[in-house]
């Protein structure tokens, strides 16, 4: 047992700190694609289009059935090799379109149940006087829906951010994959993934202000 | 002016009304009556398609429609000649008293967004609540939430305005501030169809009282003479007992 080499940790920070973007790209990335994707499908769903809603519940099974990991090694590792043209992806891409897939198939069922739940004498109303169907989901259900399921999201936006470390196995040096590659120069392993631990969780906490900040400001119209 | 021709309406096997007809002039009020489960606001939702009937021809204005064939165009153009206020109000929460009375002039009527809202506020002026315009629904009473429906539908321009229950919901204290934006629609000549217990409010501005029971209209007569000397047995039933339970 060895005393913290807190000198090495401290000179860390910078390091992984300037890989720290790379991580918040491919979260953000993997996020605003998943967002329209599940949109999509939980639209799918909800409006339970022939043929489209079977392949929307084929989807969600298959990602939310299988690991994340799993999925990242069929997409890196397996696809090109029966793809060929998609041989040039490269770890960013496919780790993007991993947590894509991935964690659109959960958000599809949170929105999902966002939009089943907004009182359905609202969409009377709406169609009552004449709106059309996309015109109610646009105006009236899913920025009602978008709140109720602002706080489901932005868990699993916590989760993708922590869950791009999982790109490092496919060769990223991203913030998970430079502490490896750090502690593996200096063998000072408990102090580099410490590192990287406090800084993934200070990540997240701020999140957590903006997702607190985020609810009320949506709450707002809701209030006595 | 409105027609309603033959109108069928089941749910499952279990037919709702099978055959009714109904006229109505411009200008003209009437309350539909009855006990409850009779198909007043099945009959209601279906002139503006919120139920689809089985069979039956509508006419609204120049719109003209058969329930069987009725097309996706036909069903938006109805809707926009009759405007629904519903029983618990159904206020869009997203949005505020203004939104919820501008949103279908914006929307479905494609107004630009200034001259709606400037009709929108002139609404709110005659519906009372001017200095609500900037108030979501969960901030407002229930009266104001359904003066705010009744406001929303005043923004429809519909040939008709459809009354399902309007105050079936309210706290007793605020049945009178919406019966009087009613009576006041009334007294402009505002046409509509009213499905309510308030026996009163029909007494005093219906010019026509349509009695409802099991799907079928029994008796319609101006309030004056359907009240005091209604003709058929189940319309005295009715009567002798809702006005019993007014009384007590």
């Amino acid at each position: 047992m060895h005393a913290l080499d807190i000198d090495y940790m401290l000179g860390l920070v910078p390091i992984l700190l300037s890989y720290l973007p790379l991580t918040l790209e491919m979260a953000a990335a993997g996020m605003a694609c998943a967002l329209v994707l599940a949109c999509l499908l939980a639209v799918i769903r909800v409006s339970r289009v022939p043929g489209l809603n079977a392949f929307a519940l084929l989807f969600i099974s298959f990602f939310r059935g299988t690991p994340l990991l799993v999925q990242l090694f069929l997409f890196y590792y397996g696809l090109p090799q029966v793809l060929t043209f998609l041989v040039a992806i490269n770890g960013v891409t496919a780790t993007i379109l991993g947590l894509t897939l991935h964690f659109s198939a959960y958000m599809a069922e949170s929105i999902r149940a966002a939009i089943v739940g907004i009182d359905r004498s609202q969409t009377e109303a709406a169609l009552s006087i004449g709106m059309t169907r996309a015109q109610l989901m646009r105006r009236i259900v899913l920025p009602q829906a978008t709140r109720v399921a602002t706080p489901t999201l932005m868990n699993y936006f916590i989760d993708m951010i922590k869950s791009t470390s999982l790109a490092f196995t496919l060769g990223v040096t991203e913030l998970m994959g430079a502490t490896q590659k750090e502690a593996a120069g200096s063998f000072l392993y408990f102090e580099a993934f410490l590192v990287v631990a406090v800084i993934y969780w200070i990540v997240v906490e701020a999140l957590s202000w903006v997702q607190k900040w985020l609810e009320q400001r949506l709450n707002r119209a809701y209030q006595r | 002016m409105i027609e309603l021709k033959g109108i069928r309406k089941q749910f499952g096997n279990h037919v709702v009304f099978n055959d009714i007809d109904l006229q109505l002039e411009r200008g003209e009020i009437i309350v539909i009556v009855g006990p409850s489960g009779t198909g007043k606001s099945t009959l209601l939702r279906c002139i503006n398609f919120l139920e689809t009937p089985d069979a039956g021809q509508l006419t609204v204005g120049d719109l003209n429609l058969d329930a069987t064939t009725a097309t996706r165009d036909q069903i938006l153009a109805l809707r926009r000649r009759t405007a629904f206020v519903f029983q618990n109000y159904a206020l869009f929460a997203n949005k505020t008293a203004l939104q919820n009375i501008a949103e279908g002039m914006i929307v479905v009527d494609g107004i630009a967004k200034r001259e709606a809202y400037a009709r929108a506020r002139e609404i709110l002026g005659r519906i009372g609540l001017a200095d609500k315009a900037d108030a979501y629904p969960a901030a407002l009473s229930g009266g104001q939430q359904q003066r705010v429906g009744i406001g929303r539908a005043m923004a429809a321009n519909a040939d008709v305005i459809l009354f399902d229950e309007p105050t079936s919901s309210l706290d007793p204290q605020w049945v009178e501030e919406v019966l009087g934006l009613m009576k006041q629609l009334a007294a402009e000549h505002q046409t509509m169809i009213v499905v309510t217990h308030e026996m009163q409010f029909a007494r005093e501005v219906a010019d026509r009282v349509v009695f409802m029971d099991q799907g079928s209209i029994i008796e319609q007569a101006p309030p004056s003479e359907l009240f005091s000397r209604p003709k058929d047995g189940r319309t005295q039933q009715f009567l002798r007992k809702i006005l019993a339970a007014n009384k007590s």
